[in-house]
């Protein structure tokens, strides 16, 4: 039983001694209810491009085009709204003399989610962090990316954490006391959205309008959605700051495609010193990344 | 069967800054220093990519792997205590140079009121002001008599800043100047002058210029990148023990550093310490290290546990209040502070230093009238410009839902325009609140896990309270289009960050019976065996503990000097 998973918002919390909490948590999710989101574009304008994509990686792989010799995994991956966004990002990123083709992003491909499951996680994240006119969403970041990539790892396995038994539901102070590591509860998180939103919709997560996919998140974030072996809240907490580490998390990881997580709240990324700028007003700057730093 | 291998003068277990600071000045007076470290070896070029928030801020490169052993914790003996399974409330170090590795840097004197907290309490409110279940004790040492300690510290360091108008007299000014002012910190210092408060700059361990300490170690000056706490310094610009102390003791050819080697046992045999029983972690083998003296310098939780195992020192028995090993456990309430929105101001929050800041001292310790406050002690209240990093810093007002389009919105436009006024309250000692050994969790070797008995009390709430009032007037006057800050402390909870500045277990005292060590940090129940850290705290003060720390380990350094000549009690 997983109860009481607080500390997946300590992402949110401040740093020591320096900061009160910056983040308010205060239940105004009513609030957000908005009705002209736009990732049910997105949905449309990527639906014209993922048969590109889909018939280049048909070819890619050696597959033989036509209606049946697809399905399974293969029908449903390209589903998903932005396969080709990492592509987008090669064209987008700084001229290199010696590149005279943008090459793919090698990096977006799955190594935990199953197709359906992505899409889930790209939809649900999108709403998390939609796209508007400051910029991309979660699904241009790829942040449903970063977040297979991390399930895949010591993150997903809770490699790190203290996961000996007894297992006892303790107090909230206490923290997470469950058994079930991020992987799985992702796994069963997953499947009760879409269970929920089958039984309320009739239709697949993915597939809903963005006002429902809001409705259905604010059940799980308010525990509304009753489910069984974890809290929906819990599962709801884990995807959010999970979101918010893809937006802003180093374009290694998968997510912040092009930095612009970063761009668009003029975070610099990874510089190497601000002692010109520390004592001047506020000063924009061009952001870097790690990557920057290999060449060096 | 373990192997023992030949005795050495000095055995060191953990290599931090107690354990660094010592043994540079043991090796340099010639004896034979053998430093155990369970974690890794580190250096300056491992943190080549350390502008890495998620790496090292989210899944915490530079801590403890919690997998193999960690802590539990109940808000109160009632409850059954489990282990905290992931991190939150605290940051446990890892590695050669321990938590001195991913602190902040902020270099703090305790207030010469914190070492004689409860007679000068006694003295100026009489006794009454004192709850009976509060355990607060004198140190047994004074300011005064720790003075020199601190400006050791502080050269070896060279910790940047200028003087305190409210703190213990200095014999000497800091050895660099402060830090920049960044808009924001000037900003402070006039709201604070406009308010009649003494405002000073931060003193801080990451250097404001290049610095050459007394043992010929030469540093750069910090670049204010804005990674600091839960990171390592890739300029070594923040003074951390590999890149000040250990070097000069291995430069000395005294000192052998076995990394991967976890102490387990401390060896003794009437009252006196033999040596100590370790694990080297790669290949499971048991050793036995004989010594002369024994140097405990782990962080706080595996002080006491360390002791607590080998069954040295009295157990702390919370029914009877008697034996110390375990007591005056005591933390730190951080979440007194105010935020500042700012509609027409940006300001560079992306940039900073772990030590970059402001401070007053103004409602710290017993700088203003508690006679007619419910509560004892304060804390220092602070602007700091640490570099807001954007996992982690997503200020939104009260009221802002927490993710969709309203959240990206506010929290992408309030990113360059919010500050924050915290402070750091003291933290008092209870009957109550203690450490001892879980009866159920344990690590990986099959140790028990230490279990914390704590929760905040009403002298907690109070003061978090009138501490957050008094931020909000300084954000207020600093002229924020909305400020807000905290109401109501709440229960202490595991799970939220708030500081890793646990202190107690083994605490320092001018007498046996209720003190663990005497002020050189020697165990009153094993003269050759001495406890250096803020385990040796009998409460905890309003500030940051690291320069008490390093003045205290330069204290036991002496102590054990003494004691290897003459041998006894030096207290």
């Amino acid at each position: 039983m997983v109860r009481n998973n607080s500390n997946e918002m300590v992402a949110e919390k401040p740093a020591e001694g320096s900061e009160p909490e910056q983040q308010s948590t205060g239940e105004q999710a009513g609030s957000a209810l908005s009705s002209d989101i736009t990732s049910d574009t997105d949905v449309r304008e990527s639906a014209g491009v993922h048969d590109r994509s889909r018939r280049k990686f048909l070819v890619n792989s050696g597959y033989v085009l036509g209606t049946l010799a697809v399905g399974g995994a293969l029908s449903t991956l390209f589903g998903c709204a932005n396969d080709n966004e990492g592509n987008k990002q090669e064209e987008a990123a700084p001229a290199d003399d010696n590149k005279e083709t943008a090459a793919p992003n090698y990096n977006r491909a799955l190594m935990y989610f199953t197709p359906a499951q992505f899409r889930i996680v790209d939809s649900a994240t999108e709403r998390i962090f939609p796209e508007d006119d400051l910029g991309p969403g979660a699904s241009k970041l790829g942040v449903a990316f970063f977040i297979d990539h991390q399930l895949a790892g010591d993150w997903g396995f809770n490699g790190r954490d203290y996961m000996q038994p007894p297992f006892y539901a303790g107090e909230k102070t206490q923290g997470y006391q469950g058994r079930l590591k991020r992987r799985e509860i992702f796994d069963i998180g997953l499947r009760e959205m879409e269970n929920y939103s089958m039984t309320k919709y009739s239709k697949g997560f993915a597939a809903l309008e963005a006002e429902q996919q809001d409705e259905v998140l604010k059940a799980f974030e308010s525990d509304e959605a009753k489910l069984t072996t974890i809290t929906a809240s819990t599962f709801f907490k884990m995807l959010r700051s999970a979101t918010i580490e893809g937006v802003y998390s180093d374009p290694l990881y998968g997510g912040n495609n092009n930095m612009d997580g970063w761009r668009m709240r003029n975070y610099p990324g990874a510089q190497m010193s601000y002692a010109n700028v520390i004592d001047k007003d506020f000063t924009k700057m061009e952001p870097t990344s790690l990557q920057a730093h290999m060449g060096s | 069967m373990a192997k023992t291998l030949p005795k050495t003068d000095v055995v060191i277990v953990g290599v931090g800054w107690a354990g660094g600071i010592i043994a540079s000045e043991l090796t340099k007076a010639g004896l034979n220093v053998v430093g155990l470290e369970r974690g890794k070896e580190r250096k300056t070029e491992d943190y080549f990519m350390v502008h890495d928030e998620l790496r090292y801020a989210l899944r915490y490169e530079l801590m403890q792997d919690l997998s193999k052993e960690t802590i539990t914790f109940r808000s109160n003996e009632k409850i059954r205590a489990l282990p905290m399974r992931q991190y939150g409330s605290f940051l446990l170090g890892d590695n050669l140079g321990g938590s001195g590795v991913h602190w902040n840097g902020q270099t703090y004197r305790f207030l010469p009121y914190d070492f004689q907290i409860r007679s000068k309490t006694i003295e100026r409110y009489g006794k009454n002001k004192i709850p009976p279940e509060m355990t607060i004790r004198d140190w047994g040492i004074t300011y005064e008599e720790l003075e020199p300690y601190f400006d050791k510290f502080e050269k070896m360091a060279g910790i940047s800043g200028e003087e305190n108008p409210l703190g213990g007299k200095r014999s000497n000014p800091y050895p660099t100047p402060p830090m920049k002012k960044s808009p924001p910190m000037q900003m402070f210092v006039d709201a604070a002058q406009k308010l009649n408060l003494h405002p000073y700059i931060l003193p801080s361990a990451n250097l404001s210029e290049n610095y050459t300490n007394p043992d010929g170690v030469a540093r750069a000056a910090c670049q204010y990148c804005g990674y600091c706490e839960r990171f390592g310094c890739e300029y070594g610009a923040k003074a951390d023990p590999v890149v000040t102390v250990i070097p000069v003791a291995n430069k000395t050819g005294k000192f052998q550093i076995r990394t991967h080697s976890n102490v387990r046992r401390i060896l003794h045999k009437g009252g006196k310490a033999t040596g100590v029983m370790y694990i080297d972690v790669t290949t499971g083998e048991e050793i036995i290290q004989p010594a002369d003296i024994v140097v405990v310098t782990s962080y706080v939780f595996n002080n006491v546990r360390l002791l607590l195992t080998s069954e040295l020192g009295a157990p702390y028995d919370p029914s009877t209040g008697r034996g110390v090993i375990g007591a005056n456990y005591a933390y730190q309430v951080i979440k007194g502070s105010a935020l500042g929105f700012f509609e027409d101001k940006q300001f560079n929050t992306f940039a900073g230093a772990g030590a970059l800041g402001v401070s007053i001292d103004d409602y710290n310790g017993d700088n203003f009238d508690h006679s007619n406050l419910n509560f004892i002690h304060g804390g220092v209240i602070a602007l700091t410009q640490t570099g807001a990093r954007p996992i982690q810093n997503n200020p939104v007002p009260q009221g802002t839902a927490t993710w969709g389009k309203e959240f990206k919105k506010q929290s992408l436009h309030y990113a360059t325009r919010t500050l924050s006024v915290g402070v750091q309250g003291s933290s008092m000692a209870y009957k109550h609140h203690y450490i001892d050994l879980d009866p159920t969790y344990k690590d990986a070797f099959g140790d028990p896990l230490m279990r914390i008995t704590f929760d905040f009390e009403d002298q907690d709430r109070e003061m978090a309270k009138f501490l957050a009032e008094r931020c909000a007037d300084i954000m207020k006057e600093m002229g924020a289009d909305n400020v807000e800050y905290m109401k109501e402390l709440g229960p202490y909870e595991i799970t939220m960050y708030q500081s890793t500045h646990n202190t107690g277990g083994v605490i320092m005292g001018a007498e046996p019976g209720t003190s663990a060590v005497n002020n050189y940090s020697q165990m009153w129940d094993a003269e050759n065996v001495f406890v250096v850290g803020a385990s040796s705290f009998p409460q905890n003060a309003g500030y940051n503990p690291t320069g008490t720390v390093g003045a205290l380990a330069y204290r036991a350094a002496e102590g054990i000097l003494k004691y290897r000549e003459k041998g006894g009690m030096l207290v």
